[in-house]
């Protein structure tokens, strides 16, 4: 008899997701299903605004990744309005980005991604949270994640106006400068996040590469998956989160396209289903093959481990020298879909560092924060490696700045028919003959989590049990066994 | 003495009011030692059956952000209204419909068009498939949750205590009106937690407004570079300032203005103000220079309004289901 086991929540993806898992007859797994159950429709309801207004709502997309919508909006302005912004305004743009980044991969790390590792995927569920992940660093280090966070988010609240929802992206620049009292706050506060990096890899390397068993979890074939990736790349194919061209890589990892972002019509492409309201981005020359690996399917994957495949490498030292030794570890090109909790230390370790430069350079402080558009608006693309992927916005207006068209690509799309695939396979490896075991919910959560599905939010802040519950159910949809944790 | 039972839900929003709470940095290992929290499942074991399982009015308090949309969400919300004493509408879209509110502009098929029709330049969809409530699948049925055709507040679904306002809100709110639930000193049912006073009467840069203000044109503020320190009404641009709650003056809680960009209204009219869209043009009827605004003919209003592009997207930004207009009527 037909099975469903169904998992509702998983952790959100910009909103709630749920993933359905069929079994066969003989209770194997036949398939495997992530549902959105959620629409906005910001596409629709930006149409009418004044464009640069969007800058202004489209952050609303996803609360936990404002900055990146933000400033992907304030990108497709500058496109839009056909004006250049002033290199101060590129600075400190990249300089929020920066900061952005930075608490938003590292609050992944400690109360997301982290706790798998560095409490252990056997550890009992409920010590697998941000606690747990106290409990065996300590109380101090505790509170040094909180108030790292705490400071690089007012970095952001600081030049952003707020940290939630920032407002500072105008067409052509920014609205508020750096002066010089703050230049050298935020110095302090970037060459403390660069230890903090240097000690989150450190525990990276102590717990888990250390481990034989956490590494052949990497390496093992039940969390890898051979696909095309997708990120930005700088001049010298360098790591660029801000700025670039986008770059492809096929499963061998020979590149397979280069393109500048106003040119993602000419490649990507996005698939629908009757079953989700979330849409399937895929590479449009190589064609939808449904939710396949492989050289011929169109499927891609995006975010830290994507980036880090399509790159030769990172703009700062000490990011590289960790590149190199992700690289002699595991070999390029990284499938290995746990790799991307390392990749995302390394990009946490890159922004720091840039911060860094980035402020040593006291003509971030110089007044010319903007230039004015000449021209009416038109129409525009912009690009930005949000944490989870490149992210795209779209826009056309009306002779009057009204927008007409909006067409959004968002980042944890791209990721969205390889976690299907990941859930699928780390299932059909642990269901056998319909037995099922709170294992499974491990293995299921480690299959998602490191892609970061948009929740480097609140979770897990708290005491308390993950948002899993798998039933299993019989055709008529009665559940027949319930497996939750506590 | 069993602790106060808390239960956080979301429904239409964007995780911005899950990071507010987080923003309560080391006050939220505080908070955990007061109360239990019972239900959040981005934080928590998801399950309804858990809540259905409750006594009525077991949860001492729901904090529920996020508009409501589709069926799931309404239902989830009647059900934690009957299982907690207070409910709250945490965040703007709660309060007032929020962001997602500006969907009521259109209708659902519109929006579905524009995501997976014709109208979308990256799709591949010659199929015309657009997401099912039911749908068949070669190894059986998948359900999605339906998509209403108008976005509403909260508590034009249920019946709502109080209101935390702000998109999102400032997390000393957040703590206040915590503090305010343990110690039972609860103002009259029904209060926005929040000041009274609207943010002009706070603004720093209130000294700049003149007396009366006299406008020949309406500037957008991708057209200008603004002055940091002078009123922006005063410049010509749109800040909802006189008719938005002051919720976001503490220090830490980030504010738009003092990015140098003008308010948007996120945190809701203060109370004596019903209509946020009526009350600014009426303000700025006057700023522009109109004696008499409220004998003003319609050719006038049009006249006013005629240099404000897409009114309704900036008086209703946050707040068009709450509104008089709630939302646009289509043929």
């Amino acid at each position: 008899m037909a099975k469903i086991i169904s998992i509702n929540p998983i952790t959100r993806l910009e909103g709630h997701g749920k993933i359905e898992i069929f079994l066969d007859d003989a209770g194997n797994v036949s398939n495997a299903y992530l549902q959105v159950p959620e629409l906005k429709g910001f596409e629709q309801f930006c149409v009418g605004r004044p464009v640069e207004e969007l800058a202004r709502i489209t952050t609303r997309i996803c609360g936990v990744c404002p900055t990146a919508h933000h400033m992907c909006s304030t990108k497709a302005l500058d496109a839009v309005c056909n004006v250049k912004p002033t290199a101060t305004a590129l600075k400190l743009r990249r300089f929020i980005y920066d900061a952005f980044m930075a608490e938003d991969h590292l609050l992944h790390f400690f109360f997301l991604g982290g706790p798998d590792f560095v409490v252990g995927p056997d550890a009992p569920p409920g010590e697998r949270n941000i606690l747990g992940v106290i409990g065996k660093v300590g109380v101090e280090i505790g509170k040094k994640v909180i108030d790292m966070r705490r400071r690089i988010r007012s970095i952001i609240t600081h030049l952003g106006g707020r940290v939630i929802h920032p407002v500072c992206g105008l067409p052509g620049g920014v609205s508020k400068g750096l002066d010089e009292d703050h230049r050298l706050a935020f110095h302090k506060i970037a060459k403390e996040s660069v230890e903090f990096s240097k000690f989150c890899l450190q525990i990276f390397n102590d717990i888990v590469l250390k481990n034989d068993t956490y590494l052949d979890l990497i390496v093992g074939d039940i969390f890898k998956h051979e696909t095309y990736y997708m990120g930005q790349v700088d001049a010298n194919n360098k790591v660029d989160l801000y700025d670039g061209m986008i770059r492809v890589i096929d499963p061998t990892g020979k590149e397979y396209a280069k393109f500048a972002g106003k040119d993602y019509l000419d490649h990507i492409i996005e698939h629908v289903e009757p079953w989700t309201y979330m849409k399937f981005p895929y590479l449009k020359n190589v064609g939808w093959k449904g939710f396949e690996d492989g050289i011929n399917s169109g499927v891609y994957r995006v975010a830290p481990l994507a980036r880090l495949n399509v790159s030769d490498g990172m703009k700062t030292p000490l990011a590289q020298a960790e590149y190199e030794k992700m690289v002699a570890t595991l070999g390029k090109p990284f499938h290995h879909t746990l790799a991307f909790h390392w990749a995302r230390l390394i990009e946490v370790m890159y922004v720091c560092e840039e911060m860094v430069q980035l402020l040593e350079d006291k003509s971030i402080t110089n007044p010319d924060i903007r230039n004015l558009p000449k021209e009416a608006p038109t129409e525009g693309v912009g690009v930005i490696e949000a944490p989870r992927g490149t992210l795209i916005h779209h826009y056309k207006t009306d002779e009057n700045g009204l927008t007409t068209n909006v067409n959004l690509i968002v980042a944890t799309l791209g990721n969205s028919a390889a976690i299907s695939m990941s859930i699928a396979k780390a299932a059909k490896n642990l269901i056998k003959n319909g037995v099922v075991n709170d294992g499974l919910l491990n293995m299921v959560e480690m299959a998602f989590r490191p892609y970061d599905p948009c929740l480097a939010c609140a979770t897990h802040s708290l005491p308390g049990k993950m948002p899993l519950i798998v039933n299993i159910r019989d055709r008529n949809r009665e559940i027949i066994k319930s497996i939750k944790r506590d | 003495m069993a602790k106060p039972k808390v239960a956080f839900y979301w429904c239409a929003s964007c995780g911005g009011c899950e990071e507010a709470i987080v923003d309560l940095n080391e006050d939220i290992l505080k908070v955990v030692e007061l109360v239990d929290i019972v239900f959040w499942p981005c934080a928590m074991d998801f399950k309804y059956q858990d809540v259905r399982n409750m006594k009525d009015n077991e949860i001492t308090v729901a904090f529920i952000n996020g508009a409501i949309r589709t069926d799931e969400q309404e239902e989830m919300a009647n059900l934690l209204r009957k299982k907690s004493q207070l409910v709250i509408a945490f965040g703007a879209c709660s309060h007032m419909g929020g962001i997602p509110g500006l969907a009521n502009f259109w209708d659902k098929e519109t929006i579905f068009e524009s995501s997976y029709g014709k109208d979308c330049p990256s799709v591949d969809n010659p199929d015309n498939i657009v997401p099912l409530t039911i749908s068949s699948v070669p190894e059986g049925e998948l359900k999605l949750p339906a998509f209403h055709n108008t976005v509403k507040s909260l508590d034009q679904v249920i019946d709502v205590d109080y209101y935390i306002p702000g998109c999102s809100p400032a997390p000393y709110l957040t703590m206040k009106a915590i503090g305010a639930i343990l110690a039972g000193e609860l103002p009259k049912k029904g209060t926005v937690l929040a000041p009274e006073k609207s943010l002009c009467d706070v603004c720093e840069r209130n000294e700049t407004k003149p007396e009366k203000m006299s406008l020949t044109k309406i500037k957008r503020i991708s057209e200008v570079i603004a002055d940091p320190e002078k009123c922006f009404l005063a410049e010509g641009i749109i800040c909802l300032g006189p008719v938005t709650i002051a919720g976001c003056t503490n220090e830490g809680s980030g504010r738009c203005i003092t990015a140098n960009m003008p308010c948007r209204g996120c945190y809701g009219p203060p109370p004596k103000i019903t209509d946020v869209g009526v009350k600014m043009i009426s303000a700025l009827a006057s700023i522009i220079g109109l004696e008499g605004e409220e004998n003003m003919s319609e050719e006038e209003v049009e006249q006013l309004m005629s240099q404000i592009e897409d009114p309704a997207g900036y008086f209703y930004r946050f707040s068009l289901p709450k509104s008089l207009l709630r939302r646009k009527r289509m043929n």
